[in-house]
């Protein structure tokens, strides 16, 4: 940290509370890492105490964030979709909304809708949790009447979350999400095997793991299958890895998506083909956890605590999106040539390992691993570094995502409305 | 140990990393495989940017490209050892 002559006392306060971390680590007992977090109605912890005026539909951004306007310190998560959606895209729809709002670093939350009956399903949905929720539908009221009801009820929210405090919970009950961006090669050497060496500490103590990605696994399905704990759930995963490879890819595609898979950064960074970066992105499971189950995109773990795999599109705004709708409360995000990406209810801790991209855009990054290709860096460092860095994330410090206002909130939509 | 200029994941790999800024031509590049920690010497044959990959080997047109000590696609032409290897001379296998 860079210090001046008005700096009183922050580096002092900062250096005492990484001294302990530093002692856990260095001793390699990572149970003893604690978080203080929110323990929300149904157990989970939280990270982030947010107070969300969620849109249903399309229609009812402009309310949302009106009423996010009016009460400072709640947050509104516009979006495009939510109308005449059917089958199992509206199902993927609802799981999302609902798994957004149920996220534990979700306080409380406003649904706002243009009519009562779906608005309905996403408030019943979230209420399973415990938390306070409340809908408003537009229509019969119009929006300027709609604003002022849902201002009222968000302002008691976030007076009501202000006061909910932090209590110390263990590292090992957060949920923890990772998945890469604008790969390139050295993601494979440094950021995604630092994301794979902190797995392979921190999931056999108890936390909840997801990696995903499903078309970035081509060139690399042998070994994420072998991975699977399972002779069932290596089918299960095979035949939705199978399923993305034959419904999306080879059903759509005009080229050989040699300009999507890679893309043109990956291109630039390195990276050849679907193969060579499939093979970097596995890195970030690390080499000694299987995973317990192959979930639907958005669908929340179930079979307690471990690795899981979910099934993702590679756009990264899409797939932190359906983590977060998942239940996981921290990312972890491995980047190349300087994914800028953010989540507006979940950190994104971003890792790089690419000097250039170090020296160029140093503001995106919360984890330096160039140590790695110079050679002064281990793995083993690296790992506990970012594993510090998650613990930091969670007792509050802001990523650089958050500070710089990355908020990248995109609904997965599998096909055209009705 | 001297920083390398070179990193490759497994013995059984036909091409290396480039993981310095501005490698120039001529270049007696100093290369670590990560596996075993092994290290050797090659020659740039050309500038190389960071990130991008040199064949260790020479290769002909149609031979598998190795790397994580797996198959990543095909060299599309001839690569000689010390040059730059992308999509100009390689090729995935799948689309």
């Amino acid at each position: 940290m860079e210090m001046n002559s008005l700096q009183v006392n922050s580096d002092k306060t900062i250096i005492a509370a990484r001294a302990q971390t530093q002692a856990a680590l260095k001793s390699g007992d990572y149970g003893k890492l604690a978080v203080s977090g929110w323990r929300r109605e149904n157990k989970r912890v939280g990270v982030r105490n947010h107070v969300v005026i969620l849109p249903l539909d399309d229609l009812s951004n402009s309310a949302s964030e009106a009423v996010a306007n009016n009460v400072k310190g709640t947050l509104a998560l516009p979006h495009a979709y939510g109308r005449l959606q059917f089958g199992a895209d509206l199902d993927l729809f609802f799981r999302t909304l609902i798994g957004i709002g149920s996220n534990p670093n979700v306080a409380a939350c406003v649904v706002i809708g243009i009519e009562e009956g779906w608005t309905k399903r996403v408030v019943d949905g979230i209420a399973k949790t415990g938390k306070p929720v409340t809908g408003f539908g537009i229509e019969g009221h119009g929006d300027i009447a709609t604003i002022a009801r849902a201002s009222y009820v968000a302002k008691e929210y976030l007076h009501w979350a202000s006061e909910l405090r932090r209590e110390e919970c263990a590292m090992s009950e957060l949920w923890v999400s990772t998945k890469c961006g604008e790969s390139d090669t050295t993601t494979g050497l440094s950021s995604c095997p630092t994301v794979g060496n902190m797995y392979d500490k921190l999931i056999p103590l108890g936390i909840y793991g997801v990696f995903g990605e499903t078309s970035e696994i081509t060139g690399a399905e042998h070994l994420a299958k072998e991975r699977a704990a399972s002779p069932e759930i290596a089918d299960k995963w095979y035949k939705m890895w199978k399923a993305y490879q034959d419904d999306v890819i080879e059903a759509h595609k005009t080229d050989d998506l040699s300009d999507s898979q890679p893309t043109k950064g990956n291109i630039a960074g390195g990276l050849t083909t679907i193969e060579e970066k499939a093979l970097g992105n596995l890195e970030k499971i690390g080499r000694k956890s299987k995973f317990i189950d192959a979930l639907e995109p958005a669908e929340a773990p179930a079979k307690g605590p471990g690795l899981y795999y979910m099934d993702t599109s590679s756009a990264a705004a899409e797939c932190v999106t359906l983590m977060a709708a998942g239940g996981y409360v921290v990312h972890t995000f491995p980047t190349g040539q300087g994914n800028v990406i953010g989540n507006p209810i979940v950190p994104v801790i971003k890792i790089t390992g690419n000097p250039k991209t170090m020296r160029t855009m140093a503001e995106h990054i919360d984890v330096d691993v160039t140590g790695i290709l110079r050679r002064d860096q281990t793995l083993e460092t690296a790992g506990d570094a970012l594993i510090g860095m998650i613990q930091r994330t969670a007792n509050g410090r802001l990523t650089a995502a958050e500070a710089l206002g990355h908020r990248e909130f995109v609904i997965t939509k599998l096909y055209r409305s009705a | 140990m001297s920083i390398p200029h070179l990193l490759v994941h497994s013995p059984k790999d036909i091409c290396g990393v480039v993981v310095v800024e501005d490698l120039k031509a001529g270049t007696d590049m100093l290369g670590v495989i990560t596996e075993n920690d092994t290290t050797f010497h090659l020659k740039a044959k050309m500038d190389i940017p960071i990130g991008h990959k040199v064949a260790l080997k020479d290769l002909k047109a149609g031979d598998t490209v190795w790397k994580y000590g797996e198959d990543v696609g095909k060299a599309i032409a001839d690569v000689a050892a010390g040059e730059h290897l992308h999509v100009h001379n390689m090729k995935t296998k799948r689309w």
